[in-house]
């Protein structure tokens, strides 16, 4: 039987950077065993003809610049000795939070943001000045803090209870497994990661970084294995899980286990119940087109659209909500050339419904979320439907069938463990449940637990404070 | 080694880890923390790293010794020799 000091499930960038560290940290046989053939995860990419498209990744949070201190991204690339060049990243241009009384834009300039509200709520300043000095003082990485509902907080600063929902929007949006809420800690984290650091792009997309990771976990001798699907994790109801049963038939034994493929999925491959972890409800549709010219020039990098008065953020009661959107520029970054016009649009949708189409209910589904995108596109920014050369849908289903994510729910089980731990003393969560979100999150997850867990040069347990 | 030599080695051990930043010129009474961009898991990466280079054992209770270059060369020179 295999044996491996440690086994990583699932290649998306918590399981690549645990992966990495793991080596780094003095383990020998390390294994990262991947279902799919291409690694990335929720973060990956796809190649349609010539052209070849990101799913998951919108862009990438935490901007820094080199020399900058105490910044996400920049320890990252320390963590896993990934110079911060190769990364090579294009700012984005601006991003918009758009509701019907306004608009509020925002850059990698922290202060165009404190501009933008004051425009439109001259009143509110004094509110985001000590909302933005207490976020400075929070310890948002402390992960032993209870969920603290961000609107309750938030009320504490703000009036104008439409500033609350604009500054909300983005946020809930791009990472909170709960429904119209998020836990302070979280919103902390994506404030400073979204409104104060802000977004920028690899040149090349999320497959740049992908490759980075995967030449810096093979360079150091770490094995992967694609198309290795686990089926089983077996405990014999010890304390502790004694070996991993793979589809393809095969067994092996590990010591440590860290599983990035979800708190009830983990729960499932052990065959216990798992009470405390409630299924995400928040799941989405994602149209992609590609227009044959420049058509959107003066767009955004990313706009947070809302047709409501407010952030409808749950489980639309239709199949999609079209009046809830990002929209999505991925090539409209600053030192960019590009021929065509990408555009990207996400609605929050409901699982439940698409689960109960017929196939050819279905596929007229799908048509009518490209045609709200195209009628979106069209209000919005004047874009001309007939020089479209290329659009793709995806559903909820469809993210639950390559992500595994039950009911195609992307942010997780909005139950965390922060810490990582299970039942078994061998067996560790990262990723999506262990609470950190988008790719600088998903890195951060899998640095965390491993140097958590398999840092051990000295005999005591290292405890890494939580300053990341 | 000597002192100078062991001075070169966690430098050389520092470099590495703080792979974007210029470790050339720093002062070596004050905090490395002050000069260069790291943090509790950096330091976990230098004491991991005396470890793998030069069998160097640091205890958790010993790892305020390596804040500045001075207090790292004067904590870690007796070690070198053993």
């Amino acid at each position: 039987m295999p044996q491996f000091d440690v086994v990583i499930i699932g290649a998306g960038m918590s399981g690549l950077a645990a992966g990495i560290r793991a080596k780094m940290l003095g383990h020998e046989n390390v294994a990262i065993v991947e279902r799919h053939t291409i690694a990335g995860g929720l973060n990956s990419y796809y190649q349609r003809g010539k052209r070849q498209f990101d799913v998951g990744l919108h862009a990438l949070t935490n901007f820094a610049r080199l020399g900058e201190k105490n910044r996400p991204l920049l320890k990252i690339c320390k963590q896993l000795r990934i110079p911060y060049d190769r990364l090579q990243l294009k700012e984005q241009r601006f991003s918009s939070i758009q509701f019907p009384f306004g608009e509020i834009n925002f850059t990698n300039n922290k202060q165009d943001l404190i501009t933008s509200v004051e425009r439109l709520f001259p009143d509110e300043i004094r509110g985001l000045h000590g909302l933005i000095e207490y976020l400075s003082q929070f310890n948002e990485t402390d992960l032993e803090r209870p969920f603290i509902s961000t609107r309750q907080e938030l009320t504490h600063f703000f009036n104008n209870q439409n500033l609350i929902e604009m500054l909300l929007w983005p946020l809930l949006i791009y990472g909170s497994a709960c429904e119209d809420d998020m836990d302070f800690g979280q919103f902390a984290i994506m404030f400073k990661a979204i409104y104060q650091e802000g977004f920028a792009r690899p040149l090349g997309g999320v497959r740049t970084i992908i490759d980075l990771l995967l030449e810096r976990f093979k360079m150091l001798g770490g094995e992967i294995f694609f198309k290795k699907e686990v089926k089983a994790l077996h405990h014999d109801n010890q304390s502790c899980i004694q070996s991993l049963e793979f589809k393809d038939g095969e067994t092996w034994q590990a010591t440590m286990i860290f599983s990035s493929v979800g708190q009830n999925e983990t729960w499932q491959l052990t065959k216990k119940n798992n009470a405390l972890a409630p299924i995400g409800r928040m799941s989405f549709t994602e149209a992609i087109f590609v227009f044959d010219s420049l058509t959107a020039a003066q767009s955004p990098t990313i706009a947070f659209y809302s047709g409501h008065a407010s952030a409808q953020y749950h489980r639309p009661e239709m199949l999609f909500d079209k009046e809830s959107a990002v929209i999505c520029f991925p090539n409209n970054y600053t030192d960019c050339e590009y021929k065509e016009t990408v555009v990207r649009i996400t609605h929050p949708a409901n699982y439940d419904l698409w689960k109960n189409l017929s196939p050819q209910a279905y596929r007229k589904e799908k048509e009518n979320v490209k045609e709200a995108g195209l009628a979106l596109l069209s209000k919005n920014y004047g874009v001309d439907a007939t020089r479209l050369l290329f659009h793709d849908v995806f559903t909820p289903l469809t993210v639950e069938r390559y992500t595994g994510h039950q009911a195609g729910a992307v942010y997780g089980s909005p139950h965390k463990i922060k810490n990582g731990a299970t039942p078994f003393s061998n067996l560790f969560l990262i990723g999506t449940d262990q609470g950190f979100l988008g790719v600088v999150g998903a890195l951060l997850s899998g640095i965390s637990m491993a140097n958590l867990y398999l840092f051990k040069p000295t005999s005591h347990q290292m405890q890494v404070p939580n300053e990341l | 080694m000597t002192q100078v030599q062991v001075r070169d080695a966690v430098l050389a051990i520092i470099a590495d880890i703080a792979m974007d930043q210029d470790v050339t010129g720093l002062n070596d009474e004050l905090a490395l923390r002050e000069q260069l961009d790291l943090d509790s898991m950096d330091f976990l990466d230098i004491v991991m790293e005396l470890k793998k280079r030069h069998k160097i054992d640091v205890p958790q209770e010993d790892y305020t010794k390596l804040a500045t270059l001075k207090s790292c060369v004067d904590y870690l020179t007796p070690k070198f020799k053993q």
